[in-house]
């Protein structure tokens, strides 16, 4: 330390001093001398080298004179990995010490010119891996300059060389510390931030010191800074852990955005398992996060995907139990299904009380504040982001909730290469557990040829584990243009995978078998060989039926050469000799004949034939195996030799084989069990994905394992921070606090136990809206409390947004009234904080007292964002709460499986919201309103759901005996055939026995009318979802389709009849084409209606919606003239027209709604089919106007 | 070809005794640091010493497989830990195909191939691959900002700007400042007029004052902007990636949209972009500036924008929506087992144009091995085909609705090679101006904030991204 002190007050050119260390520091050369570790400085060099080499480089640093530069012997070192670099040109190794004379005596001189120049030269040496070591002492004196792009350099040339030329380094601190306390944040940060790259151990109290200085700076860049030093300091001295966990304890509670990513970095770096750190922090991380920069959002986000695996209970650990639930209810659900909502009201009090006794799952609030909080970040331009909110859903959330993620994953796909890789990665892990969840989107893993093989292969098993019986067909088309491919890699992976397609999905196991077998014509030897490889694997389901293949690729060992494929015919032979008791024999005959010079493993199974011959047919080949036996006996390959040996004793009687020759046939020629194909990818997320140990399916160093669910949750209230004051966190977390502090607040809470409590509390304020009254004038008293010590201007803000809040509810139907608005709210309100702090920001001159303004009117619009809060949790008291969306949201909190009751729910009139969609959760309801573009893929497995799917109910379950069944048209083209329309239909059964051949029988049908089946559903296990499609042609009118649905034990009469809108399809107009066709329907095609717009529907974008949920057409885009002109203001009059073509005939539809004032509106219809036009324009008309 | 490979052997068993020596000169040190602190109270593992950064080290290396840059953001990683990925890239034959991860026995080589160079971090401990992969692309972005092209020629003239780039966009490892707005307020790009004076007066790339930039909550946005002329420019680009198989149907379609703008502002403009029919917009992702909620709530973009050039939104419109197909294709290929010729007949007719015209229409053929030349003639444009690579390339410019462009005649293949099985697919280029193909329009462009009244304008054009015709 005293040493240490006496550098530190050295002046800053110290010359003298210099150059006498500056001869002994010659000798590191460290070009060709890579290290490999960070630790090995100076020390590690000298301990390293031979002595005699030592000698020779002593020798040659004091041979080379003094402050010539380099010494002979190192130089002579550097001189050919010195040639070209900087500007010296036709350099030779005279010319070395010279040029870097040149470089000191400019680094000496006065001029910032001449300094910045050889800076500019020496970290070109730098950065083309050349050795600028020996300059360090000319260069050190420099960190004083002036010249800011002087002193840059110079901090790079010290971070890189500090760590060998330790003594000399230390000369450089001073200015560091100077720089610590410089008025100016950024130079403060600037030298905090070099001075902790500096790897130089004896530094290390100064750093601790500056550190801790730091992380109490005023400015939050400067804390930032000190964040990212900590674990700089922590590699070079691990044993100043519990200072820095110190430090970081205190980071963590900053408030600011810029600090937080940093310190959760630290954090994970320093002390990943102190994660009773966190739990203080946890909501405010979660709140900040959506404004944190995107590199600390992804480690924000994956720590705190373990922090949520330790702290909560799993989400889908009650599924099983549900199931069992809804089942047992079923006498119940039968004795009153007269209206929905009474229905749904019991369901949910039935389910209540069934909870109460089961210990049900109530999700914590906290953990469904950080799926709604990380939610948004799907929509993140960084990939890492994304990817890392992907894995926090697929972990950690309900299963009904993470089909959201699949959307932004297969944007991704469009990235550069290298993410796609990742990705697909990731996508295949979860396409196995939840394949539902990615089917949507199974087009967007076909595989164009220009894709490099590494991601052909990984879209190919992606669509692999897709696969299914609906969508078979299809994918199995795919892999026949991709069996054609130049790319003899991907062919072989693609046999592969039709492989596993058929042992999986056994409806088309003969196909497969089919078409590989004729891709044993190919003349490419490798896609021969492979299609053997898969044949062999799939004969041995069943070997009975297939002789004759086998008989094919027998005659095949002719001509293949591949061993791989070789061994397997001779193995397929061998096994299933007596489907081919001809051939088999004549094959070993000929193997015989070549044994010697086939491969190794080839040889191993003429042995294994030659065995199994043997013993089912000893007359024809006894000869025959002993002369192969004999030529193994000889052979060069040891293992061969003692198979030939182990094999001869075992079948061949003789006086001394024991026992075991008489079990020598149950031995060879047992039953093998046909091998199981399986996905590579398979039980791959034990690793948390994403990461790196995914990818590798390795552990890599540092990976923090994601943990399992903990049996019991631990106690929530650890994450209650003390000083609501300034806590940003949704009221939600006050609430809970005051329930801590106060029990006695509401006597309802202090009666109802501990779920009771936590479900009220569960989602903001529908909770208390739901579960009781007393509750609810508790939070109206307490909010009247706060509202009181609010500020005016807060106030108004909080007018504006019921304003706000008013319209749309004006807009929005009432199920989805509630939920919507009220996160719509929530994020309106987190907008505004958003919003908030960035305008004092930029009004301000960021300087530090600006700053901390900024600060304070943060944690003011904090206090307003809770006081919104608390307001709103009044309103719904005063106004009247809608019963229905309570009921939503406490079902789907506890209840997914409920999902499968919604065909008793009757699809609501609106068309912005389907009944599915009503199910996702509140997070997800807010994508509803508006537009409910989203979150189509929740709804499982459906092939082609759109959000404005309407479904309908072909069989309920009480009378389908447990057996529901429900219908939607998915307006998708059908297609095996064109002129039909695709029905989706859903089943579930939920009886408590299995269902089995699902399947249609007797269809009744008019004349012309066609129906495409969709393929029987072998089984469909209690509690399951299963979908299928099928296709029908109405032959454009709407009469029902009526026919029978059988299951293994009944049938059931039902018939499908579709609204008109269903019949056509859309197309694609010009709003030209548009009024050229038109003008050619006029007349008798014409329908014209006037009709006066419901209030809730007159802004566009409803009209467009309400008119392509009742039929399907698509929306022609008006104004495509004026294209290159600045955005003009939409007419107020606007006309919105839609085509579409029949499905059957393809007659146009032409749809035209002209708007006028005051909600006028006149409705056109043109249609060669005046029996469709008239019963369209009805529709429409029911549509727009209620 | 085999001695070179034993040659290269050779080089990695001493590259592996090298650093197996080094290895253990490490352990020594590290031992002697045990002794010479205190004691070690922590029973850290091993990696701890390693470990604390992200991304340690990165090499640019160009296509000849030379290491043209290196950078090191704690201690110095040797060069040979390349050598690892020389081995995966000689085996990947093309490029594209080395893994983008590999595993060697002390690091995790995460690498990306951008414009003919491989950008190679290295790194020691867990990270998400996509964090490196993203950060490596942004090192790539930033690049081609400053310097108009991500070239070794520019790197190598720029060294130092980029190792200052470097120096600030990884700070231990971890990213720091990766906001463009924000390097340049610290590094000025390079131009010619300034590196004049520069040279005369010896002034510096690095700016003078201190960035503001880092310090707001609007780290994408300087302080303190002017323009005489307030203009705002969004260019709304659609690229329809298709696959149409043999008889013309479409396989699947999408359409991959961005918004680039181009704004000049001064002050802090707050503006607020709203589209005609938003629903069109299946899946979005935004610039940082993009207000998340707003969007969600009412459909509309609400930012305060960067100055200069960036990428507003992007957005997906997938393969479940209807997707117009601007051109058809009517195509021919075959190969005869006699004679060892091929015919090959192309002809491309408008589709769903919406009534504009197709402009830079080019078709771009890989063709199979065995085929040596190509003698065709073309009744619109003209055709190239490099017999090296295979690539026969036929640039149409524009599409003429009423002659359409025919590309016909034969082909020769080589003697005594099997005729190829498959027919190589055609990969189609084409624009259209003035057009979202989406039917995506921009309906009004507001500006809160500030009182001046800046000049708007939008442009459509739509191209084909992987638009591929199968045969």
């Amino acid at each position: 330390m005293t040493a240490m002190q006496k550098l530190l007050q050295l002046p800053v050119n110290a010359v003298n001093m210099v150059k006498t260390v500056q001869s002994q520091v010659q000798g590191q050369e460290e070009d060709k001398s890579p290290v490999l570790t960070p630790d090995s400085g100076q020390q590690a060099w000298y301990s390293a080298l031979q002595p005699d080499e030592l000698r020779h480089l002593r020798s040659g640093g004091t041979g080379g004179g003094g402050g010539g530069g380099g010494g002979g012997g190192d130089q002579e070192e550097r001189a050919p990995l010195e040639e070209g670099g900087g500007s010296g040109g036709g350099s030779s190794f005279q010319t070395q010490p010279l040029r870097h004379d040149d470089l000191k005596e400019m680094l000496d001189s006065n001029k910032d010119s001449l300094k910045l120049e050889a800076m500019k030269r020496i970290v070109a040496m730098i950065a083309r891996g050349k050795n600028a070591s020996d300059l360090f002492p000319a260069v050190v004196k420099n960190v004083a300059c002036k010249n800011i792009e002087v002193k840059k350099l110079v901090y790079v040339y010290l971070v890189r060389y500090a760590e060998e030329q330790q003594d000399l380094a230390l000369l450089s601190i001073s200015t560091f510390q100077r720089g610590l306390k410089d008025p100016n944040q950024l130079i403060r940060a600037s030298a905090l931030r070099v001075l902790s790259s500096i790897r130089v151990t004896i530094i290390v109290p100064i750093m601790m010191l500056a550190i801790k200085e730091a992380a109490s700076d005023m400015s939050p860049y400067v804390r930032k800074t000190a964040a990212h030093a900590i674990p700089k300091l922590y590699s070079l001295d691990p044993e100043q852990k519990d200072q820095l966990i110190e430090v970081i304890e205190k980071l963590l509670a900053d408030k600011t955005t810029l600090v937080a990513g940093s310190v959760v970095m630290a954090f994970e770096e320093v002390c990943p398992e102190r994660i009773d750190l966190i739990h203080k922090n946890y909501r405010k991380l979660c709140n900040l996060l959506i404004d944190v920069e995107e590199w600390g959002q992804v480690v924000i986000i994956n720590m705190l995907t373990r922090y949520a695996r330790t702290q909560f209970l799993n989400p889908n650990i009650n599924e099983s139990l549900l199931e069992e639930g809804g089942s047992g209810d079923k006498t119940f659900y039968g004795s009153d299904e007269d209206e929905d909502e009474d229905e749904e009201e019991k369901e949910k009090k039935a389910e209540v009380a069934a909870m109460a006794k089961r210990k049900p799952y109530v999700m914590d609030p906290d953990h469904r504040l950080l799926l709604r909080n990380t939610k948004p970040l799907l929509q993140s331009r960084n990939a890492a982001v994304v990817m890392a909110v992907a894995q926090l859903y697929f972990h950690l959330a309900p299963k009904a909730e993470v089909g959201v993620i699949a959307k932004a994953l297969v944007r991704l796909l469009r990235s550069h290469s290298e993410v796609q890789y990742v990705v697909l990665q990731n996508v295949a892990t979860m396409s196995i557990k939840r394949r539902g969840m990615f089917e949507p989107y199974l087009k967007s893993f076909y595989i164009r040829s220009t894709d490099p093989t590494q991601i052909k292969v990984l879209k190919l098993e992606v669509l692999t584990n897709l696969a299914n019986e609906t969508n078979i067909s299809t994918i199995l088309r795919e892999f026949q243009t991709y069996i054609k491919s130049m790319d003899k890699d991907f062919v072989a992976a693609t046999i592969q995978a039709i492989g596993r397609c058929a042992t999986n999905i056994s409806e088309v196991r003969d196909t497969c078998l089919n078409g590989l077998v004729q891709l044993l014509s190919n003349r490419d030897e490798l896609v021969v060989a492979e299609s053997v490889v898969v044949i062999k694997k799939l004969l041995q389901m069943q070997p009975e039926k297939h002789s004759d293949i086998i008989k094919h690729m027998a005659k095949l060992t002719d001509n293949i050469q591949v061993p791989m494929a070789r061994a397997s015919i001779l193995w397929l032979i061998g096994e299933y000799c007596e489907h081919v008791p001809k051939i088999a024999p004549d094959v070993l005959r000929k193997m015989a004949k070549s044994f010697t010079n086939e491969e190794d493993i080839v040889k191993l199974q003429i042995i294994n034939l030659a065995a199994k011959l043997y013993l089912t047919n000893s007359k024809q080949t006894k000869l025959l195996t002993q002369y192969v036996l004999n030529l193994a006996k000889y052979d060069q390959n040891y293992d061969i030799r003692d198979r030939a040996r182990f094999i001869r004793q075992l079948i061949v009687p003789t006086e001394k084989s024991g026992a075991l020759s008489k079990y020598a046939k149950k031995l060879f020629l047992a039953l093998k069990p046909a091998p199981v194909l399986e996905s590579p990818f398979k039980d791959r997320d034990h690793f948390q994905l994403g990461s790196l140990s995914h990818l590798l399916n390795a552990k890599a160093g540092g990976y923090q394992e994601l943990p399992d669910w903990p049996e019991a949750a631990p106690d929530p209230s650890v994450r209650n921070v003390e000083v609501p004051e300034w806590t940003k966190c949704s009221s939600r977390e006050k609430r809970k606090e005051k329930k801590v502090e106060k029990p006695f607040y509401t006597d309802s809470e202090g009666e109802s136990g501990p779920t009771e409590s936590a479900d009220s509390e569960s989602d903001s304020a529908t909770g208390s809206e739901s579960s009781s009254g007393s509750e609810e004038s508790g939070s109206g008293s307490e909010s009247e409390e706060s509202k009181e010590a609010s500020e005016s201007e807060e106030e108004e803000e909080e007018e504006e947004e019921e304003e706000k809040k008013k319209k749309k509810k004006d807009l929005k139907k009432p199920v989805q009234e509630s939920e919507s608005e009220q996160s719509s709210e929530e994020e309106e309100r987190k907008h505004q904080r958003k919003s908030k702090p960035r305008k004092s920001e930029s009004e301000s001159e960021s300087d530090e007292d600006e700053e901390s303004e900024s600060e304070s009117s943060q944690s003011e619009s904090e206090d307003s964002e809770s006081e919104a809060e608390v307001k709103k949790k009044k309103k719904p008291a005063e106004s009247k709460p809608p019963p229905k969306p309570v009921k939503k949201e406490s079902k789907k909190e506890k209840k997914e499986m409920s999902l499968l009751d919604l065909d008793d729910f009757e699809p609501a009139p609106s068309p912005q919201v389907t009944p599915v969609n009503t199910f996702l959760s509140n997070s997800l309801v807010t994508d509803l309103e508006g537009l409910s573009l989203s979150d189509s893929v929740l709804s499982p497995a459906t092939i082609a759901p759109s959000s404005t799917l309407k479904s309908y109910e072909l069989l309920h379950r009480i009378t389908g005996e447990g057996l529901s069944v429900e219908y939607c048209f998915s307006r998708q083209p059908f297609s095996p055939d064109a002129n039909m329309v695709a029905v989706q239909m859903q089943f579930t059964n939920n009886a408590s026995s299995d269902t089995k051949n699902l399947h249609i029988e007797d269809v009744k049908l008019q004349s012309g009318m066609r129906v495409k089946e969709f393929p029987e559903i072998e089984l469909l296990p209690a509690g399951e979802t299963a979908t299928a499609v099928m296709g029908i042609d109405f032959c454009d009118s709407t009469q029902a389709a009526n026919f029978q649905l059988c299951t293994h034990t009944r049938k059931f009469f039902v018939s499908i009849q579709p609204p008109v809108g269903e019949l056509m399809r859309p197309v694609f107009l010009t709003e030209n084409e548009f009024k050229k066709e038109q003008g050619q329907l006029m007349g008798m095609n014409e329908i014209t209606e006037k009709l006066t717009l419901d209030v809730k529907c007159r802004n566009e974008h409803t009209i467009v919606q309400r008119v392509t949920t009742a039929a399907n057409l698509s929306r022609v885009p008006c104004g495509s003239d004026k294209e290159c002109s600045p955005p003009l203001p939409p007419p107020d009059h606007p006309v919105h027209r839609f085509a579409g073509r029949t499905v059957t005939s393809g007659s146009l539809v032409l749809v035209t709604v002209a708007t006028k004032e005051e909600g006028a509106a006149q409705l056109t219809v043109n249609c060669e089919k005046m029996v469709i036009g008239t019963m369209l324009v009805k529709d429409i008309l029911q549509a727009l106007t209620q | 070809m085999n001695h070179s490979q034993g040659f290269l052997k050779d080089i990695q068993i001493s590259c592996l005794v090298v650093g197996w020596l080094l290895s253990n000169t490490a352990s020594i040190i590290l031992s002697f640091r045990v002794w010479g602190g205190q004691s070690m109270t922590d029973s850290a593992p091993s990696w701890f010493f390693y470990s604390a950064e992200m991304i340690h080290s990165l090499f640019l290396i160009n296509h000849l497989g030379d290491i043209f840059l290196e950078k090191h953001w704690k201690s110095v990683i040797s060069r040979s830990v390349c050598d690892y990925f020389f081995e995966a890239r000689e085996k990947a034959v093309d490029p594209e195909n080395v893994p983008p991860v590999l595993q060697t026995p002390h690091h995790y080589l995460i690498s990306i191939y951008r414009g003919k160079l491989f950008f190679l971090s290295v790194i020691q401990t867990e990270v998400p691959p996509l964090f490196v992969i993203e950060f490596l692309h942004r090192v790539a972005d930033t690049f081609q900002d400053y310097f108009g092209e991500c070239s070794e020629s520019v790197i190598s003239d720029n060294l130092v700007i980029v190792y200052e780039l470097l120096e600030e966009m990884l700070d231990n490892g971890f990213p720091l400042a990766t906001e463009s707005n924000v390097l340049k307020e610290m590094i000025r790009p390079p131009n010619i007029l300034r590196s004049v004076v520069n040279t005369l007066t010896g002034g510096s790339n690095v700016g003078e004052t201190l960035p503001q930039g880092q310090l707001s909550n609007i780290p994408w946005r300087r302080a303190g902007v002017k323009y005489a002329n307030n203009e705002a420019y969004f260019d709304v680009t659609e690229e329809i990636d298709a696959i149409v198989d043999k008889s013309g149907t479409t396989v699947s379609a999408e359409i991959q949209g961005v918004i680039e703008a181009c704004v000049k502002l001064s002050g802090m403009p707050d503006l607020t972009m709203s589209f005609m029919n938003p629903r069109l917009l299946d899946d979005v992702s935004f610039h940082p500036c993009v207000r998340f909620r707003r969007w969600e709530s009412e459909r509309v973009l609400s930012f305060i924008p960067p100055d200069g050039n960036f990428t507003l939104m992007t957005y997906h419109i997938s393969s479940q929506n209807l997707v117009a197909i601007p051109v058809y294709v009517k195509q021919s290929i075959n190969f005869f087992e006699a004679g060892s010729c091929g015919r090959l007949d192309i002809t491309i007719g408008p589709k769903q144009t919406m009534g504009k015209t197709v402009e830079d229409l080019k078709v771009t053929i890989h063709m199979p091995k065995a085929v040596l030349n190509a003698n065709l003639t073309a009744t619109q444009g003209n055709y190239t085909y490099d017999c090296t690579t295979k690539m026969l390339v036929w640039d149409i410019g524009k599409l003429n609705p009423q002659k359409l462009p025919n590309l016909r005649g034969s082909l020769s293949m080589q003697t005594g090679v099997p005729n190829p099985e498959e027919n190589p697919s055609l990969n189609i280029d084409l624009k259209i101006q003035q057009l979202a193909i989406s039917g995506l329009k921009v309906s009004r462009l507001d500006m809160y904030g500030e009182k001046y009244k800046p000049f708007k304008g939008v442009k459509y054009v739509t191209k084909a991204g992987k638009f591929q015709v199968r045969t």
